[in-house]
């Protein structure tokens, strides 16, 4: 009992649930005979003057039940914790309890889950009942950040544009679930140079992935992106080993145009996915690997409406 | 204050003089947990025994039969806890119709009160499960140890062979009852004709095996031993009624002006009762022997009273017997005993204004009951919105909401249904949602609204509301859209 800071409270408490019980019973003994005058129905009670007790006696088995509440009281105060701090014969707990219920439902899945680990991502995306679980895993697990479209937001990557960060292979996507990521862009403004250069850099970002642009200032930019190549590479094609994006594509995962490229090369940006190792096994792991994976790789069946 | 001598304290009196004045009396010890008194009820024959005999068949055909019935390759009547769906007949509910279920509860609550404020406690003599089953698990007890006298000597009698055989024999009979009652109560929960299967090599599951026995043991108890307790003693509604009574109400009464003072006298005697100066009651006790309550009617109207008119039929009887007119013990109203109506003022007095503000409600209840049943849509909808994200920008400028709809077929069929919105300008579906659900199925559904930016613009940052229409395919006719569900929900545009 953590919530007391001494064990005279757990003595105090079951000591009042004991004498309570014994109470109880003591009472039912006491209410249990009655003088009263013979060839009278009341039981001599007068209140307000005229008011009085009528003798209606209970039925006898009603005083049985009463009894039997009691010792059922005795019981459970033996078997279950309530009697103070005194943990009960049978060392229940409703932790115990989710314990011993959560194991349970594992090795009732744990057949289902057997058969899927030998199937490789691909041959799961076409199961059903793989898909099935794949799906429910993803929107008890992920759709909170990614939405249950998988289709992200901003700052929350699309999973189904086939555009990865850190790698797109099942056993890559598995991994990014259990361990998680931390994407992290240093800010780069200090790097690149004045306001002015980064406003040129960003106009040559933009120019990468064929979107409108200043193309003069581009032009100016791309002396300057020598900076970003340590992460995003010359080419701009980003680095998976480092979570670097792709900036030749038209996925703007913190936001499209001049101002919010700007605003990412001043601030920079850490962007975390949590771990779930700890609230999936493996085997759910792999499974919803291959729902992700299949969000992105046709032949899943599932229309992928195209992002312009 | 009828009693001042013996009952009544001075005003003021301090807990001395009460003390002292209760112990100058003659006292008795009670004890206030009264023992059950066995009640051994005759045996009754006569019009309202016959009654409540028919509504014994009928009740319990009902309640037995039901589920055995089968419709479209399924029970009729099932209650699947598990699945939460409720088959009846040719539709199936989901939890969300629970609101039917106290639809029908209310009409059956108000028809109670109706039925009360017209003609008593015609519910409980003669169709409450308790009156229902007493009187079977009697039947058996009568067919098996005898009546009512022979019943008596049995259990004063010592426990010689023939009381030992008669006694188990009864038991085995009752509990057998009571067994297949508890198995048909779960029928109606768990397909009745697997379940009927498992009983022969006992493979019922846990739940089934806790409440069938549950049930047959508050069946063999409440019918077997506790009886009338349970309507004096654990009834509510043996409680609360008194509130609907009034003194134009029917209650098996006693014509006191004709009975009293009543007497033995020779049978077919030429003279006149009156002559003897003693009334038509001729203190047989018969209308306390058959009392399954265990009171004698002539004392008036009792809370015990539960209306069962046993000792109407006896009386009528003895009536007959003595050559007397009918009704000495008679369904009448306390107004009609003290103002001697006809057949018609109490007929005329049963409209008075609580039966028909009642009637009236009651009426109203069941037509919106009925009406709502017959308008209930063949599906249901809901929709939830993503929760973290509220809306994002896709391609050039466009908002994107997500939301879930949960359809839910509540037919036998498959159905076919697409999705529209409604309400805002320039909002569309992402892409087109068709939907295909088998019987009975329910499926989340994730639904992408657009809005392309100029609209957005003009609609302005915040949350607008707007509606999901889903339709259903009528596949009666050609193939037109049918029936068509709104649920209202709201598009959230970002600053």
């Amino acid at each position: 009992m953590s919530d007391f800071v001494s064990n005279g409270w757990s003595v105090f408490v079951a000591a009042a649930t004991v004498l309570s019980l014994i109470a109880c019973l003591v009472l039912l003994a006491i209410a249990s005979r009655r003088k009263v005058i013979p060839n009278d129905p009341t039981t001599g009670h007068i209140w307000d003057e005229d008011l009085r007790e009528l003798n209606n006696p209970l039925p006898r088995w009603w005083m049985g039940l009463f009894i039997i509440t009691v010792l059922f009281a005795g019981a459970y105060l033996m078997l279950y914790p309530g009697l103070g701090s005194m943990a009960g014969s049978l060392s229940w707990s409703s932790a115990g309890q989710y314990d011993a219920e959560e194991k349970a439902a594992r090795a009732t899945m744990a057949p289902v889950y057997a058969k899927f680990a030998a199937m490789p991502a691909a041959a799961l995306a076409k199961d059903a009942q793989a898909m099935g679980i794949g799906e429910r895993l993803f929107l008890n697990n992920c759709s909170g950040c990614h939405g249950s479209d998988a289709r992200g937001s901003k700052g929350f990557p699309d999973l189904t544009d086939n555009d990865w960060l850190w790698g797109g292979a099942p056993e890559t996507i598995a991994l990014t679930i259990a361990k998680g990521r931390t994407g992290m862009m240093p800010p780069m403004g200090a790097a690149v140079g004045n306001a002015d250069d980064v406003k040129n850099v960003a106009q040559y970002v933009l120019s990468l992935s064929g979107s409108p642009h200043d193309s003069v200032a581009a032009q100016l930019g791309k002396a300057k992106f020598g900076a970003c190549a340590a992460c995003h590479g010359l080419d701009g094609k980003g680095n998976q080993a480092l979570g670097a994006p792709n900036l030749t594509d038209k996925v703007w995962l913190h936001g499209w145009g001049e101002e919010a490229i700007v605003a990412q090369i001043n601030n920079g940006k850490t962007n975390v996915m949590p771990a779930h190792e700890q609230r999936l096994s493996p085997e759910q792991i792999h499974v919803l690997a291959a729902y992700v994976w299949s969000k992105s790789n046709s032949g899943s069946g599932t229309a992928v409406a195209p992002k312009q | 204050m009828s009693d001042p001598a013996v009952r009544a304290l001075p005003a003021g009196a301090d807990q001395t003089t009460a003390d002292a004045a209760s112990d100058d009396a003659a006292t008795a010890v009670v004890s206030l947990y009264q023992k059950q008194q066995k009640i051994y009820p005759r045996s009754v024959q006569g019009l309202f025994s016959s009654w409540r005999w028919a509504l014994v068949w009928v009740t319990q055909l009902v309640f037995y039969g039901l589920p055995w019935l089968q419709w479209n390759g399924r029970q009729a009547l099932l209650f699947d806890l598990a699945a939460r769906r409720f088959y009846i007949f040719g539709s199936v509910l989901y939890p969300q119709d629970f609101i039917y279920l106290t639809g029908l509860l209310v009409v059956s609550a108000l028809s109670l009160f109706l039925f009360t404020a017209v003609a008593g406690r015609l519910w409980c003599g003669y169709a409450c499960p308790q009156t229902v089953y007493t009187e079977m698990f009697m039947w058996i007890e009568r067919r098996i140890e005898g009546d009512r006298v022979a019943r008596m000597r049995l259990d004063a009698g010592p426990w010689n062979a023939n009381k030992i055989w008669r006694k188990t024999a009864k038991q085995a009979a009752w509990i057998s009852v009571a067994l297949f009652t508890g198995f048909t109560f779960v029928g109606y929960f768990t397909p009745i004709r697997t379940l009927w299967a498992e009983a022969f090599t006992l493979g019922f599951g846990p739940w089934e095996w806790f409440w069938v026995n549950f049930y047959a043991f508050a069946t063999y108890g409440n019918a077997g031993f506790m009886r009338e307790q349970v309507c004096k003693y654990m009834c509510p509604y043996a409680r609360f009624q008194s509130a609907m009574f009034d003194r134009d109400t029917l209650i098996i009464g006693y014509d006191v002006e004709r009975g009293e003072p009543r007497g033995s006298r020779p049978r077919n005697s030429a003279i006149a009762p009156r002559e003897r100066g003693l009334g038509d009651c001729i203190n047989c006790g018969l209308c306390v022997q058959v009392c399954p309550t265990g009171i004698d009617i002539r004392n008036g109207l009792q809370y015990e009273c539960i209306g069962c008119a046993a000792c109407v039929d006896v009386c009528d009887d003895v009536m007959d017997k003595m050559n007397y007119p009918r009704g000495l013990v008679r369904y009448a109203t306390q107004n009609a005993l003290r103002q001697h109506y006809t057949r018609s003022d109490i007929v005329r007095h049963a409209l008075r204004p609580r039966v028909l503000v009642y009637g009236s409600i009651l009426a109203t209840v069941a037509i919106a009951l009925v009406v709502g049943m017959a308008l209930r849509s063949p599906f249901r909808v809901d929709v939830v919105r993503d929760r973290a994200s509220l809306a994002r920008i896709v391609g050039e400028g466009e908002v994107e909401n997500l939301y879930r709809l949960q359809i839910m077929n509540a037919a036998e069929q498959g159905q076919r249904y697409r999705v529209d919105v409604a309400g805002l300008p320039g909002l569309v579906l992402a892409a087109p949602i068709d939907v295909t659900l088998g019987a009975a199925e329910a499926r989340w559904v994730t639904v992408a609204l657009r809005m392309d930016a100029a609209a957005a613009r003009s609609a302005g940052p915040g949350a607008h509301p707007m509606v999901f229409r889903v339709e259903l395919r009528d596949d009666r006719g050609a193939g037109d859209w049918g029936a068509a569900q709104l649920e209202k929900s709201t598009f959230v545009i970002p600053r």
